[in-house]
């Protein structure tokens, strides 16, 4: 499970500290000491998404009082299974939970397990209370997937060495994604149980919430929410040793309190308020030893102020400031205990601060007077370097002395440097600090001592891949050399938030943490195998198959030997074939395409989860042209199924360069099979929205609409033939756009050419055809779902347990909206039940038909819905039962119901299949009910598959991150509480109040998918079986079958037992035919 | 043997006279013998064959009439196997209503062939054959019926619908909320 964490808003700081907490520290020594006997700190040990097959025997003081061997079957008894970390379910023994962890296949072991992990100090029939068992184990398989479970932390924030004195080097990261990991400084894994004893302090949701982690397996030790009013920056700060009554204490600025805190038991020791005239404090100074902690900070961008505290008390000792009339840009950099610097607002003068003893002294300087060709833009970057700051400019840096009468002194200045890191203290007291210059594909580490800025103490080039983009962040790491000299290691964050650390020049290892923040995901097709395999190759193949399957056959007759056993052990893991690059019959295989925050392109392998190609976007990059540019959507572009099936698929990746709705697009046409980019378009029109088209050209590239921020429609691919379809279609295609600020949802077609200055034949214009308004005072838009654009449905009709059928209200133009009360925007339990409502709406959006309102009073958001063939299904919060509740809605076709005569469908006279006009007044109705649900929702999703005829699963993103997958038959607005015999055989279920949660429905089994966001569903070409790709932090792939596996051979069945079967049949026949025609002769000569 | 055994003293083993000296009506050699009149035996031949002829005429009737009815003491035998089969789906009494179904209808196909024996100028086949052909339409009927309480039978809408593939929108609309 490994000792990472995630906090829900981490902001703040990390810092290391030694906690002088002997006594919990005990406890965890005793805990682990306990546990010794069976705990494994491989870092090799797989990941497991696994279950697991054992034989064991269970004694207690060598009598057998539990066994799996016993029993009828070949073997003995049937073998044991469970999935890793079913214990923590308290359904398998802990002890055996763990004891089998890094076991290979065949292994035995001899577990020795302490009643903590076995049985307690209560004991279990005839154990007795805190009986030492033993388990004998022989691990008999393990299923697992091998994509399963991939595990990311985000980009990295802030990172803390853990190097001195432990046995396993760690560093304790931070980042964007709101984790807390600490990677193992060798392979560069999230390290799991490893003994080292220090703990974390992380504070996070804008510095209200403190909590302390225990490193070794990353529980968390406690948790203070520290109250406020204010928001402000959140600062952390822990003294080396002082002590207050005996506790170590850390101070905590956040929300305009300081509060110290105890380490040992994050109990509040004192808080102040400071905010209440307004400072931002932006430091807290604690000089060693004394008694006085400093609050720095400023008041309107002009003003210094320094409050002096009591640290025992946390009474105000001092408070003074002085004024700068020209005023500060940007915050303070603080250069020693007592001297801070900042720009002025001009960005033209350097502004040092001295403060001591309640007086505070200004000493300004232009940039100018120490640079001589100075032509502004220089910024002070963050560094901490004891007496010295860094100045950046345009084309260089600039380390700059800082004297103690506040006079400035250049002392270096180097070329451009991409990144420096934090000073770092070396065990001589010297301080060292690290730069990053890139050059042409690799990058240059320098590291200096900050009192010598001319030499470098070493200086390492590293080839760096272009895909990783620019250094963006780097942390260093001194260790003593075998010849007492000192070394660094850097860890440097990348562009595209990749994580790797760098050793005498060398990559150690890679990280690929942007990974962690996908925005969108999309299926692409591997290649096809191709023609032309040589006759040789098929005997060698049908040789080696049947050897294989004979072998498989020796296996399950219980005849291999040991060397036949491995065998049949390599022969499955090579014969598996989910990592080859080619289709599979059964469309397991396939490439996932994922675009992560950082504007970089995965294509991860269905197989075996390994990154196929990775391209960092240009058009996603920071350019003049474009200043923040972010990923928005993934589209599939060329999807070549049925001709141009010599084109490669492709995809588009459609981004935007601000934050605002009319900010310019930029567009990517990216080939799937070798992830090169084929097209981009940069600073085109604003995008608001991306509308894929339900028709493709010749080249199988499908159309799509782009509709920009004025309402213009413009249709690419930019060619004349998807000109020539889009004129062709013109006249049915409109847009809806659900207006969340406005309450309003309006309707639109699309008209003809636009006029613009610069004529553009792709461009059309919009007109409003309809709207929605919904009333402000009592309706906010909070939820929309339509269905998927490739969802594919089998069959129109719904036949109940009487052969009687309703049909389906089937069209892809519908939408499914909620509405809450504005008041219960907030979360749950800001409003009575009284106040609040939850409406939802089925509207048809060519016409703008409200098809179905329905209110449920009493109830708010947050809505999660997901809509499919003709129902949708949704989650909220019931405010009057205080619990979740989930909702189906079913609509059917009223108009077609009456379509009751056999002879016309034999006959084929019937209308059922002609298409369908949305304007044709559709006659509809609805069935619906709803359910308690245990669990609060983050994201949902359902199941498809290739031809749609198997059942739906609704798949559920928990708040434990865990994607639980369930039957949309407990969903089903039919159900009564005492179903008809007949309505039993159609597959109803009785009804009961709540949705039931089975262990077995979690998708992900034990595991967390950290942070999940999204989940996404892809058809196999197998009917039976959906590929399910769950993202958050973590990733998450596996095979999902609603109806079991149907249509498909499990995969160790013996085909070799098959043939001999009927080769045995076969023989009978033959044999009894004989037989049977000498007993006919003898029978004549009678 | 002992022939074989009388006949070994002669040069030749063995010997048979072909020529017909007994049956023959043309060559009559030999007297009959006595109390033999070939007279009466041509005369007595059509009173007898006619007796003889009816007799076999009513007997093939009889028979006739007898395989006609045989299917409806099987009519009884398929009921009771059918009731005793229940009306689930399952192998047994799935083999049960598929044998019923194919019994009749080979029995149909095969009319000729069951009465061909009792083929008659005389014997009047039609009643037979029309009584076997409506029992063994019962049985058909019976099997039918058979099948639909099983509901193997396609009498529903919902069998005819089922296949159908969902009808294409004309019209076709997109976007939500603005990105």
């Amino acid at each position: 499970m490994g000792c990472r964490c995630s906090s829900s808003y981490l902001e703040g700081p990390v810092q290391n500290t030694s906690l002088q907490n002997e006594g919990r520290r005990a406890l965890m020594g005793c805990l682990l000491a306990a546990a010794a006997g069976i705990f494994f700190c491989e870092a090799a040990t797989a990941v497991s998404t696994s279950r697991r097959a054992v034989h064991y025997v269970a004694k207690w003081k060598g009598i057998t009082f539990m066994t799996s061997r016993q029993g009828l079957g070949v073997g003995g008894g049937t073998p044991y299974g469970f999935d890793v970390g079913d214990s923590e379910r308290g359904t398998v023994l802990k002890g055996l939970d763990l004891g089998v962890e890094g076991m290979r296949v065949g292994g035995q072991r001899l577990l020795i397990v302490p009643p903590e992990l076995a049985y307690g100090n209560k004991g279990v029939q005839e154990i007795p209370p805190n009986a030492t068992i033993e388990l004998d184990v022989e691990l008999l398989a393990i299923k697992q997937n091998p994509f399963g479970h991939q595990q990311y932390i985000g980009k990295v924030k802030h990172a803390v060495f853990h190097t001195q004195k432990a046995a396993r080097k760690r560093v304790v990261v931070s980042t964007e994604e709101n984790v807390v990991a600490s990677l193992d400084l060798r392979h560069g894994e999230i390290c799991g149980y490893c003994h080292i004893f220090a703990d974390v302090i992380t504070l996070s949701s804008g510095g209200s919430v403190l909590r302390a982690w225990n490193l070794p397996d990353g529980q968390m030790v406690w948790e203070s929410t520290l109250l406020g009013s204010k928001a402000s920056k959140p600062l952390l700060l822990i003294p080396t040793n002082l002590k207050v009554n005996r506790d170590n204490v850390l101070f905590v600025y956040g929300n305009g309190f300081i509060h110290a805190v105890a380490t040992i038991d994050g109990e509040v020791i004192w808080k102040k308020e400071l905010a209440s005239e307004g400072v931002d404090v932006q430091q807290l100074i604690y000089p060693d030893g004394s008694d006085t902690l400093y609050a720095v900070g400023l008041l309107g961008l002009s003003q210094f102020d320094v409050y002096q505290l009591d640290v025992k008390s946390g009474e105000l000792l001092r408070h003074y400031n002085m004024l700068f009339p020209a005023g500060f840009s940007g915050d303070l950099s603080f250069v020693s205990d007592d001297t801070a610097v900042a720009m002025d607002s001009t960005g033209t003068a350097l502004v040092a601060m001295h403060f001591q003893d309640g007086q505070i002294s200004f000493h300004q300087t232009d940039v100018s007077q120490l640079i001589q060709d100075f032509s502004g833009g220089a910024v002070i970057l963050p560094s901490k370097i004891a007496g010295s700051f860094i100045l950046k400019l345009d084309s260089s840096v600039v380390f700059i002395k800082v004297r103690n009468d506040g006079k400035l002194e250049v002392v270096g200045r180097l070329g451009h440097a991409d990144a420096v890191s934090d000073a770092l203290s070396l065990s001589d007291g010297q301080q060292a600090f690290s730069l990053i210059q890139h050059g042409d594909g690799k990058i240059i580490l320098t590291v200096k001592l900050s009192n010598d800025w001319t030499s470098n103490v070493i200086e390492e080039t590293t080839q760096m891949d272009h895909q990783r983009g620019l250094v963006h962040k780097v942390f260093i790491n001194s260790y003593v050399r075998t010849d007492r000299s000192n070394g660094f290691r850097a860890l440097i964050v990348m562009e595209d938030h990749s994580l790797l650390l760098l050793q005498q020049g060398e990559i150690v290892w890679t990280r690929e943490d942007g990974l962690a923040s996908i925005m969108d995901v999309k299926a692409s097709e591997l290649p096809v195998e191709k023609d032309g395999v040589s006759v040789a190759k098929v005997e060698h193949n049908l040789f080696e198959w049947l050897k294989g399957h004979l072998l498989k056959l020796k296996g399950t007759l219980m005849i291999a030997t040991p060397d036949d056993v491995a065998a049949i052990q390599k022969m499955r893991l090579q014969s598996s074939e989910k990592s080859k690059m080619t289709r599979d019959r059964n469309g397991f295989r396939k490439l996932l395409i994922v675009l992560t925050r950082a504007g970089k392109l995965f294509a991860l392998h269905t197989g075996d989860g390994r990154i196929v190609w990775s391209l960092l976007l240009n058009t996603l990059r920071k350019s003049e042209t474009c200043e923040n540019p972010r990923g928005i959507s993934l589209h599939q572009w060329q999807d070549p199924h049925h001709h141009a099936l010599d084109e490669n698929p492709s995809v588009l990746v459609v981004g935007r360069c601000g934050h605002t709705s009319d900010s310019a697009g930029v567009l990517s046409i990216v080939d799937t099979y070798t992830g090169e980019e084929r097209n981009h378009m940069g600073s085109v029109h604003s995008i608001a929205h991306i509308i894929p088209l339900p028709f493709s050209d010749s080249m199988e590239q499908r159309l799509h609409l782009l509709v920009d921020a004025n309402g213009h429609a413009h249709l690419y691919p930019r060619s004349a033939e998807a000109l020539g379809i889009f004129q062709r279609e013109l006249g049915n295609i409109y847009w809806y756009s659900a207006e969340t600020d406005k309450n309003i949802l309006r309707g639109h077609g699309v008209r003809k050419n636009c006029v613009l200055e610069v004529s553009d034949e792709f461009c059309f214009d919009t007109r409003d055809l309809w709207s929605i308004v919904f009333p402000s005072e009592s309706e906010k838009i909070a939820a929309t779902a339509t269905r998927s654009l490739n969802e594919v449905v089998h069959t129109q009709a719904k036949v109940t347990a009487d052969q009687e059928v309703m049909y389906k209200f089937i069209s892809k133009n519908l939408l499914f909206l909620a509405t809450v009360a504005p008041k219960a925007v907030g979360p749950i339990g800001s409003v009575t039940p009284d106040e609040s409502s939850l409406v939802v709406y089925v509207i048809d959006t060519v016409t703008g038909r409200i098809l179905h309102r329905m209110t449920h009073h009493g109830s708010q958001g947050p809505v999660q819905a997901v809509f499919s063939e003709n129902w949708v299904v949704y989650h909220y919060f019931n405010l009057r039962a205080h619990r979740y509740e989930m909702s189906v809605i079913e609509i059917y076709d009223q108009a077609r119901a009456d379509n009751k005569e056999i002879l016309k469908l034999v006959l084929g006279t019937h209308n059922l299949t002609s298409p369908i006009t949305a304007y044709s007044r559709p006659e509809v109705f609805t069935k619906s009910q709803s359910y308690f649900f245990t669990h609060s929702v983050k994201t949902m999703a359902v199941t498809s598959t290739a031809k749609g005829i198997t059942s739906k699963q609704v798949l559920l993103g928990t708040i434990g991150d865990q994607v639980l997958a369930l039957d949309k038959r407990f969903l089903d607005p039919r159900r009564t509480i005492n179903p008809t015999p007949a309505e039993k055989e159609e597959g109803i279920i009785p009804l009961t109040d709540s949705l039931p949660i089975i262990p077995q429905s979690y998708a992900t089994h034990a595991l967390k998918v950290e942070g999940l966001r999204g989940i996404a569903t892809v058809p196999s070409k197998l009917e039976s079986t959906t590929l399910v790709f769950a993202y958050g932090v973590d990733l998450f792939f596996t095979h999902l079958a609603p109806s079991r596996t149907y249509d498909s051979l499990t995969e160790d069945f013996s085909y070799a037992l098959l043939l001999l079967t009927i080769v045995a049949l076969v023989a009978a026949i033959f044999v009894t035919w004989v037989w049977s025609e000498k007993k006919d002769l003898q029978e004549k000569w009678r | 043997m002992d022939k074989g055994k009388a006949v070994m003293g002669s040069a030749r083993r063995w010997a048979v006279d072909f020529t017909d000296n007994s049956t023959s009506h043309s060559s009559r050699d030999i007297l009959d013998p006595p109390g033999f009149t070939r007279a009466s035996q041509e005369q007595d031949d059509s009173a007898v064959s006619k007796q003889k002829k009816d007799a076999e005429a009513n007997w093939k009737s009889q028979k006739a009439w007898e395989v006609a009815q045989a299917p409806f003491k099987n009519l009884f035998m398929m009921a009771f196997m059918m009731w005793m089969a229940g009306s689930t789906v399952h192998l047994f009494s799935i083999g049960i209503t598929f044998s019923a179904l194919l019994q009749p209808i080979n029995a149909l196909r095969g009319v000729g062939k069951v009465f061909e024996p009792y083929k008659d100028n005389k014997v009047d086949l039609l009643a037979p054959k029309l009584v076997f052909i409506a029992l063994n339409l019962v049985g058909l009927g019976l099997g039918i019926w058979k099948l639909n309480t099983l509901g193997l039978l396609p009498t529903h809408i919902s069998d005819w619908v089922s296949s159908l593939p969902p009808p294409q929108d004309v019209e076709y609309s997109g976007g939500g909320i603005p990105l």
